[in-house]
């Protein structure tokens, strides 16, 4: 089936977040669209999608004009998608999941379970997937869950398939195998939509590649263009994909992790026996597929997470049982991985977001009364320091973009002295731009002789940034190694598989 | 994933979280009805009676030494409390059948201590009877509850339906003289009060617990406006209902004990026995249920297959209203031929508990009704046999026993992902 977008143009309030974009899929080919986070990929999905009515323009299938009231027509008409954020149900099983909006019954009303076993089974077979039908979707890894949605889509026939940024939670490993899936559905005439901003995935198994930044389409290009110019069509200006930084000088202040170890309420050792040592002056990349652990981590490291056994020393001081006021004051710094939930208040603005943590004593704080000039000061140095592009320091942060919402993050925890600098995921749903700025502070605060801590999901950035990296799986270390270790490696390690001669922990 | 078979397979380790609970509330209890043993020792034996007018068999009545059928009952609670301290020293739950028994043995015990001495014997099949009654009105509370959550919306409003329901039916039933009038009304008013909720939770997304408690404080305020002004001046055509008789169902009925207690009742009873089962296979084993459950799960997932999410959760809670005014109408064409002000005295808070304290789950959720159901009706017995206890304490019990069943004994449950969350397309 051939898909055809003309001129959709899509607006929320004075927003536009498609701009008269045209797009053409043919069947049996793989069309990629490349763009940053925010450029509007996933707004035109869901236009197609029917999740959203366009303002302008149109959808056509096989040059049929089409009028989507909702998923269920778009599904009806042979559209599959499959979110970033996968729309399965975590306590129903697989098959429960395939045949939900899509049911058979037999006499008395009763669902027809076998029959969509069956289909499960029949759908597993045909790509070589290994799906137990009854599994509940919460037991299974993200990678099995995707498979999921791929059969929930090839149950519904769908001749039309949009992967909404599907590699994002796949280890390195997997995602190959994804994009075999990808290939094989496209042997089978199927026309496949692509949504990434990863070059290298492009590269791999685009057919035709579509360029959106800001909401228009800015070119189509071809899968054997040299990254930087696929990352200046995506940006709009040249960027540099890679991070500078000397050979670390290091430093006299260390941080000392010995066999920390969290439990969830669950039961589940989420942080198991994990050791490591960070120098002054040295980043350590703590790398891994989401979910392995490392939040946890973090969040102990800053006391924000009770460790029921092991040590975290800070220049010999012990940091485990301590408030997270006086983990503050030892002079860590943190960067939490969730920046709206866990790094700002969305309604203050970035004036009080600024001196969120420094509620104790001057220069904000005399006397138990708020400094508002010491605040508004320190605030519009900030802003200019750390280049905030803010209407001003009284806006509510929750208006600020993504990457400028992360750089008052950033502003706040690197204003201070610091003994320990804990980022995670700094870059996360941050453009291009703010990424490198966000990249070379971590770095000048690594050239001043603070330990760094960063945990990273992106092996890119893991590989750029890092002096030294640890991979964790299931709660564990896998190994620490040094940043040029080759992808494949690290690929596997992140799978679990610790390579020969290392030294776990 | 297929590499990762190569080298040992890392897997989560997991150490077991064992919940203390169990053992310090046993310890505490058996504590203290040792204490209440020694300290207020009676003398004499008490009654049991089984037998009702009628049975089939009849079984002879028992009468025990009244300290020494207790103690004996405190000594198996003790090593109840042993066994469950045992068992999470070494890391393992304490099964059910545990917590079973120990509160058997520790209700038994403290019947025969409260019944010592006393001419009255403790008539036991209509204990049951009683319990089942008592329990009718939180069965379908709890089941209009667990509907209405399972869809995502928290229905606080339960209390409202129960009184809007009795209030109808009370006047239906006395207009028309047909408890079967009255029954269809009660539902409709039930319906009617989930729609008004629906309204506002579900298409105004107003916050779901603000808005049912404004419908109970409002219900309980129009019908005693109603009660005051229009039912009790004429009270004669209004508010005199003919209540359904009582059917005993052949052969069943004759069963020892049980029989008259579960098999000698009105059709809303047997509506019950049909109403838990029927809830269950629609929400389990139709695709309307697995439609309902996944728009209480997941909104988002459900509307991208095509379901009409706020359709889905209307569907709900109108049918959990209609359930729940069937309970309603319990109160007045079955236990009594009028309507009363507030007569529902805040069992749909219990029925709440109850869903709690079931897990979400219609069964479970019955079964603790009938929990409740049987401590209220306790009390009355208790008062039968003089016990020494002041009425008060009595009166508390069903609301103690709903705070320990959620408090301590649920363990740990899952409400559905999206209760009380009202869906928004972006």
């Amino acid at each position: 089936m051939k898909l055809e977008l003309r001129g959709i143009t899509k607006r929320f309030g004075a927003l536009v977040a498609n701009d008269h974009i045209n797009l053409t899929v043919e069947p049996g080919e793989i069309h990629c669209l490349l763009g940053e986070n925010g450029a509007g990929k996933s707004t035109l999905m869901n236009v197609l999608y029917g999740l959203y009515t366009a303002d302008e323009g149109e959808v056509l299938l096989d040059g049929e004009v089409q009028h989507f009231r909702g998923p269920g027509d778009a599904m009806a008409a042979g559209i599959g998608m499959v979110h970033q954020h996968f729309m399965l149900i975590p306590v129903f099983t697989v098959a429960e999941n395939v045949m939900l909006g899509n049911e058979t019954t037999l006499s008395g009303g009763r669902l027809d379970i076998q029959a969509a076993r069956e289909k499960v089974r029949a759908i597993a077979d045909r790509f070589g997937f290994h799906v137990d039908p009854d599994a509940l979707i919460e037991d299974l890894p993200v990678g099995v869950q995707q498979r999921v949605e791929i059969i929930k889509a090839l149950s519904r026939d769908a001749k039309v398939l949009i992967f909404d940024e599907p590699t994002a939670v796949l280890t390195p490993q997997e995602t190959d195998e994804f994009m075999g899936i990808m290939r094989q559905l496209r042997d089978e005439g199927a026309a496949i939509v692509f949504i990434t901003h990863k070059l290298r995935e492009v590269r791999e198994v685009a057919d035709r590649i579509t360029v959106v930044r800001r909401g228009a389409v800015v070119g189509e290009a071809t899968a054997d263009q040299p990254d930087s110019e696929l990352a200046a069509m995506m940006v709009g200006r040249a960027v540099e994909l890679t991070v500078h930084k000397d050979e670390p000088r290091y430093a006299e202040t260390s941080l000392e992790v010995s066999g920390l170890e969290v439990t969830n309420a669950q039961g589940a050792v989420v942080v198991d026996d994990v050791s490591f040592t960070v120098r002054g002056g040295e980043i350590l990349v703590i790398a891994g597929v989401q979910g392995n652990g490392q939040t946890e981590l973090t969040e102990a490291l800053v006391g924000l997470e009770h460790a029921s056994a092991g040590s975290v020393r800070l220049a010999g001081k012990e940091l485990v049982g301590r408030s997270v006021n006086q983990v503050l004051d030892a002079g860590v710094g943190f960067i939490p991985e969730d920046r709206s939930t866990d790094g700002l208040v969305g309604e203050f603005t970035v004036a009080e977001n600024l001196m969120l943590d420094r509620r104790q004593g001057p220069p904000f704080v005399r006397a138990g009364m708020l400094q508002l000039g010491a605040r508004d000061d320190f605030a519009r140095n900030a802003v200019e320091e750390f280049d905030i592009r803010t209407q001003g320091i009284t806006e509510p942060v929750a208006r600020l973009s993504g990457g400028n919402q992360q750089k008052v993050v950033v502003a706040r925890e690197l204003s201070r002295e610091l003994r320990l600098l804990v980022a995670a995921q700094p870059t996360r749903g941050v453009d291009v731009g703010s990424i490198e700025f966000i990249h070379k502070r971590i770095v000048a605060t690594r050239d001043a002789g603070v330990p760094v801590v960063v945990i990273s999901t992106e092996l890119d950035e893991a590989v750029a940034l890092g002096d030294r990296i640890l991979v964790m799986y299931r709660g564990r270390v896998v190994g620490i190694v040094p940043a040029d270790t080759p992808r494949d490696v690290l690929g596997l390690m992140m799978a679990g598989i610790a390579p020969e001669g290392s030294a776990a922990a | 994933m297929t590499a990762a078979t190569e080298t040992e397979a890392v897997e989560p380790r997991h150490v077991t979280v064992v919940s203390r609970k169990a053992p310090v509330a046993f310890g505490v209890i058996t504590l203290l009805y040792g204490l209440l043993l020694a300290l207020a020792s009676r003398e004499g034996l008490t009654h049991f009676r089984f037998a009702t007018d009628g049975d089939f068999v009849h079984l002879p009545s028992v009468a025990l030494p009244a300290m020494t059928t207790a103690w004996v009952c405190g000594l198996i609670a003790l090593v109840l409390t042993g066994l469950a301290f045992a068992l999470t020293q070494a890391a393992r739950k304490v099964p059910i059948w545990v917590s079973v028994l120990f509160a058997v043995a520790v209700l038994f015990g403290f019947l025969a201590w409260g019944g010592a001495g006393s001419d009255a014997d403790f008539p036991i099949a209509r204990l049951l009877a009683s319990s089942v009654l008592l329990a009718v009105p939180l069965v379908f509370g709890a089941l209009g509850g667990v509907l209405g959550e399972r869809a995502g919306v928290v229905n606080i409003a339960i209390e409202a339906q129960l009184l809007a329901g009795a209030f109808t039916a009370a006047i239906v039933g006395s207009l028309t003289d047909s408890p079967w009038a009255g029954l269809v009304a009660a539902i409709a008013a039930g319906m009617l009060v989930a729609l008004v909720l629906g309204v506002f939770a579900i298409t105004y997304r107003v916050e779901q617990i603000i808005v049912g408690v404004v419908l109970n404080v409002l219900v309980i305020g129009l019908t005693s406006f109603f009660y005051s002004q229009v039912l009790v001046p004429d009270a004669q055509r209004l508010n005199s209902t003919t209540r359904f008789g009582s059917w005993a169902i052949p052969g069943l009925s004759g069963i020892p004990v049980i029989g008259p207690a579960l098999f000698r009742q009105s059709v809303i009873v047997y509506l019950m026995y049909i109403a838990v089962p029927a809830v269950w296979f629609a929400m389990f084993r139709t695709r309307w249920g697995l439609r309902l459950r996944a728009v209480g799960e997941h909104p988002q997932a459900a509307d991208t297959v095509g379901i009409k999410v706020e359709g889905m959760r209307y569907a709900g809670i109108l049918v959990a209203g209609g359930v729940v005014g069937i309970g309603g109408a319990f109160y007045t064409v079955v236990s009594v031929s009028s309507f009363g002000k507030e007569m529902t005295a805040g069992a749909g808070f219990i029925a709440l508990a109850a869903v709690i304290f079931g897990k979400w789950d219609p069964v479970r959720a019955a079964m603790a009704a009938l929990l409740f159901g049987a401590a209220s009706s306790l009390q009355g017995a208790l008062s039968i046999v003089r016990a020494p206890v002041p009425s008060q304490f009595m009166l508390m019990l069903p609301y103690v026993v709903t705070i320990l069943a959620v408090a301590g004994f649920v363990g740990r449950s899952r409400p559905p992902a999206a209760d009380g969350t009202p869906y928004v397309k972006e």
